[in-house]
């Protein structure tokens, strides 16, 4: 059955469905529709709702509630995600799982409260200190947010490791028809590493602490090889008329959904555009957007910043296409028109050259 | 033979790496005692933070997760609120507990999380090398405070004990010193108290245990009994500083007790 539900509040739904029992969290806009939700919800669930005194402590209390192998989620937006920074390192270094949902904002600093997708660095290159990654997954409907909740997750605990869900304020804040999965009882889930077993058999210690550079080493590899295998597994993205496409846009998110706008528009002028949207930022989908690119000369990233996912796209096809770049950004959100103008443009100026 | 002293169950035989003199060692055995005493060893969860002890997970032999510096209190709430009928406890340095990790240890007082907190405070950063801690005593040489700590620069040493006990959710505070056999029966029956507490499900109960740090104070271990006494004694008194039951009328308020907090037998 599809029901009309604010892209904030379906992350909440969505969660409680995947078995989610633990919410810590700190106010920030745009994104508040969270953990209101959970505080509302969760206790009749049988679950915790706390708001904590800050995002450093919400997050620690995820790591905490983590080690005790709940089923644990935090949210925020780029201020607050940053402040999380801390333990999200610390979660991927003791190698505990949860989701971290970011409502993105425009930044740098206190910024403003409107859509943005400014936290692509921050969100796939780590963000914190140390050799690490989270995967990201990037949702561009309500119904999306919905699916990849669950889907978050359940990859949290197949590789014990921090998953971000990065959506826009736009997301959250709009509202949509959704159908949400059936819910699910994940108190079977396996948590024989966490701690509290009380069965006195085997001693349990999480921790991050490594001071042996070659035992450091190890585990450094060792995550490594987690994420490598993530890549192979886990990447995700969609194809919207790519095979026969002479341009490519690149992008995720609510700049995508706009992109499609444009490549039906462009289409319905005889011009072969496509887009390639991935849903995991990290792993980047560069296979898929080899495959996107096997017929173009130009491939364009569209994005809700100054150009971020675009050093991805270069590092995937930059030495088979010409990579070109257009961004808003502060919070402006740009237009079907605008994004078809500019590709317009330049396939313009790349057959004049 | 009859065995008259012996290693509590719950420390393991890992040899300390601490200094002489140093009353960590000290400290950790009156946690094992009671831990022992209270027969709760299967169902305790340390969390060890950063300094000195950051090594603790290493020495009591009960389930242990690592926090961040500062972030105890948020990790052992995690923690608690995950398996209430666990015994979880943090263990804390001034440095840890009474700078980085104020905002985190003032909350957990005041939501009256039911867990148990020992903080040691030995005026100093020991495991960074000496420098200057929220309770560097005014006068007193760090690394980084090399002519003295001056107030005028540099601020007064922060009584946590006094300033967490003005909080409604703190329910047992009390501070203790180790460094006499008498005091240390003090300091034993104030632990075993933090731990009962949160067994009855009283609430927040707070240790905080004056400790020397002669290597850092620049003193030999024998000299440190009298450096607590003159320095620490008169701005740290021994004492308690709070000891209450929950306040029921909170949880009418609320309706119900969360798993975790006080009030939940646990």
């Amino acid at each position: 059955m599809k029901v009309l539900k604010k892209g904030n509040e379906a992350i909440g739904e969505a969660a409680i469905r995947a078995g989610c029992r633990y919410f810590f969290g700190y106010p920030i806009t745009p994104q508040n529709e969270i953990p209101e939700y959970m505080a509302k919800m969760l206790p009749s669930a049988g679950g915790v709702f706390l708001q904590a005194e800050s995002e450093l402590a919400a997050i620690n209390m995820v790591y905490g509630a983590a080690a005790a192998g709940a089923r644990v989620m935090t949210s925020s937006s780029g201020p607050g995600i940053s402040l999380k920074q801390e333990g999200i390192s610390f979660l991927a270094g003791a190698e505990l799982p949860c989701l971290i949902v970011d409502v993105m904002r425009s930044g740098p600093g206190l910024g403003g409260i409107l859509p943005s997708q400014a936290d692509y660095f921050q969100a796939t290159r780590g963000g914190g200190h140390g050799d690490y990654r989270t995967v990201v997954y990037a949702p561009a409907s309500v119904q999306e947010m919905a699916d990849l909740v669950g889907k978050s997750f359940e990859t949290a605990d197949r590789y014990r490791t921090p998953v971000l869900l990065a959506a826009d304020g736009s997301l959250g804040q709009m509202m949509e028809q959704v159908e949400f999965p059936e819910p699910i009882d994940a108190s079977s889930r396996d948590t024989s590493w966490a701690v509290g077993q009380g069965d006195g058999k085997s001693r349990k210690v999480l921790s991050s602490l490594n001071l042996d550079a070659k035992s450091m080493e190890r585990h450094n590899l060792d995550l490594q090889a987690k994420y490598d295998k993530i890549k192979e597994c886990e990447t995700m993205a969609e194809h919207y008329y790519t095979e026969d496409a002479e341009a490519v846009l690149v992008a995720y998110g609510m700049a995508a959904r706009i992109c499609k706008g444009a490549v039906d528009e462009l289409r319905a002028e005889g011009i072969r555009a496509g887009l390639l949207r991935p849903i995991t930022l990290f792993p980047f989908p560069e296979r898929e957007l080899k495959e996107a690119v096997r017929n173009a000369g130009l491939a364009l990233a569209v994005e809700m910043s100054l150009g971020q996912m675009v050093e991805d796209v270069r590092l995937a096809v930059g030495c088979i296409l010409p990579v070109e770049f257009y961004g808003r950004t502060g919070g402006v959100v740009p237009t079907v028109k605008e994004i078809s103008g500019v590709l317009k443009d330049l396939m313009k100026r790349g057959a004049d050259k | 033979m009859t065995v008259v002293f012996d290693r509590p169950k719950s420390l393991t035989d890992k040899k300390f790496h601490y200094c002489p003199g140093c009353h960590h060692g000290i400290i950790h055995r009156l946690i094992a005692e009671v831990i022992d005493e209270l027969g709760i060893q299967y169902r305790t969860i340390l969390v060890g933070c950063v300094g000195c002890s950051v090594f603790i997970t290493d020495y009591l032999d009960v389930d242990g997760v690592q926090s961040a510096h500062g972030r105890g209190p948020a990790v052992a709430t995690g923690v608690k609120r995950t398996r209430p009928d666990h015994i979880v406890f943090t263990y804390q340095g001034d440095g840890d507990l009474a700078a980085i990790g104020t905002c985190e240890i003032v909350h957990a007082a005041a939501r009256s999380e039911n867990i148990t907190v020992i903080f040691v405070n030995n005026t100093t950063y020991g495991m960074t090398g000496g420098q200057m801690a929220p309770t560097t005593v005014v006068g007193q040489v760090t690394t980084t405070t090399p002519e003295g700590r001056d107030a005028r620069r540099c601020g007064y040493p922060v009584r946590i004990s006094e300033m967490l006990a003005t909080l409604e959710g703190a329910r047992f505070i009390q501070r203790v010193a180790v460094f006499d056999p008498k005091m240390v029966r003090e300091a034993r029956k104030a632990i075993l108290k933090a731990f009962k507490n949160q067994m009855d499900g009283v609430g927040f109960s707070l240790v905080e245990v004056l400790s020397a740090c002669p290597t850092n104070w620049g003193i030999k271990p024998t000299e440190s009994a009298d450096w607590i006494r003159e320095n620490m004694l008169p701005i740290f008194p021994l004492g308690v500083f709070k000891d209450v039951q929950p306040d029921v009328s909170g949880q009418a308020l609320s309706g119900q007790a969360a798993p975790g907090a006080a009030g939940e037998r646990g």
